[in-house]
């Protein structure tokens, strides 16, 4: 047994480590925290932040999580919530994407909108908040807006993308570039008490369920506006594919997509 | 003929969520839609008994027509 593996045995407690042990053993062993916690998984212990996972997600998984990379495009609504929550279960690199500052009329549901952050990069907002929760997770902040000019560049390292977007037009453009470079998307959107949440495995399309009748930019929600619930409801689901398709455990939705009413309490699958 | 049209999310707000109607013959998804009132730039999916159509399709008897608006929000 190495140094590194004795050390991190001795330290543990009931196959735990502590966050301020991991620091410890990052110092003394010139490592970072992230790969401190990449060989404590490997040898069966579990940061002690992640011990309310223990049941749902085995040890090899968390493993995989860490050495992930997800594509979060778009840092509003749906990616604030969806940045927060891959965080915290330890997805070891975040690529998040977006052009835009926060400003006053985000507030009232964007998750890394606060008065003190008004005016500041959506990515850099995300950046800090990430390094709030979890030191070992690396956001990368892409401070531009997603195009197919720059969908390799920002894709090609991504086990999972994720479309937190704002636009169709530029939905269509990630779903058609992750056909292409063969990367499972989960997409997600929103307008007012309605969601809805797809997963496009390599191989399938599924714009057919985001085309509309032409090239419309925007959907209904340039009528009904957006609230606080329902891009936390739609990123929630998102996040529970995306942390499928890491896993490889479970079923997505694929194939089909979940429509859903939160004013009337309904949930349709449609069929591609 | 008889077709069942069903309406999602904002579509209802003013209309029937569901209903039973006669169509003459050779009825057009798209004549419904427009008996609807339904912008044409805010529709999603359609769907003809759960499978995806579009505008031009011709309707039959019994068939159940639902419309979902297209949401993009983030």
């Amino acid at each position: 047994m190495n140094e590194l593996a004795k050390y991190l045995t001795e330290i543990s407690c009931d196959g735990l480590v502590s966050g301020l042990c991991q620091q410890q053993a990052a110092v003394r062993f010139d490592l970072t925290f992230a790969e401190v916690e990449s060989a404590m998984l490997g040898l069966g212990l579990w940061p002690a932040r992640y011990q309310r996972n223990r049941r749902t997600i085995s040890t090899e998984g968390q493993l995989a999580l860490l050495h992930s990379s997800v594509t979060v495009i778009g840092c509003g609504g749906l990616g604030g919530y969806i940045i927060e929550g891959l965080a915290r279960l330890g997805v070891g690199r975040i690529i998040a994407v977006d052009p835009d500052v926060f400003e006053e009329h985000n507030l009232n549901r964007q998750v890394l909108s606060t008065m003190a952050n008004l005016g500041l990069p959506k990515v850099t907002a995300a950046a800090r908040r990430v390094s709030d929760i979890n030191p070992a997770v690396s956001l990368v902040p892409v401070e531009t807006a997603f195009s197919s000019g720059n969908a390799v560049e920002l894709l090609e390292q991504a086990t999972v993308a994720i479309d937190a977007l704002d636009n169709l037009t530029a939905r269509r453009q990630l779903a058609h570039a992750c056909r292409e470079l063969g990367i499972p998307l989960v997409h997600g959107a929103i307008a007012g008490w309605y969601g809805q949440v797809a997963t496009q495995r390599r191989g399938e399309d599924i714009s057919p369920h985001f085309m509309g009748q032409g090239d419309e930019p925007k959907g209904v929600e340039l009528k009904l506006g957006n609230p606080a619930f329902t891009p936390a409801a739609v990123a929630s689901l998102q996040l529970a594919e995306a942390c499928k398709v890491i896993l490889g455990q479970g079923e997505t939705i694929s194939g089909r997509m979940l429509v859903f009413n939160l004013l009337e309490m309904e949930f349709e699958a449609v069929c591609l | 003929m008889q077709v069942t049209v069903k309406l999602f999310a904002s579509f209802r707000t003013g209309r029937t969520p569901m209903a039973t109607r006669d169509y003459p013959v050779g009825t057009k998804v798209a004549d419904v839609v427009a008996e609807q009132q339904i912008p044409v730039a805010e529709i999603g999916i359609m769907l003809v008994n759960s499978r995806h159509v579009k505008l031009g399709r011709e309707l039959n008897e019994g068939d159940v027509l639902a419309i979902f608006p297209l949401l993009g929000g983030g």
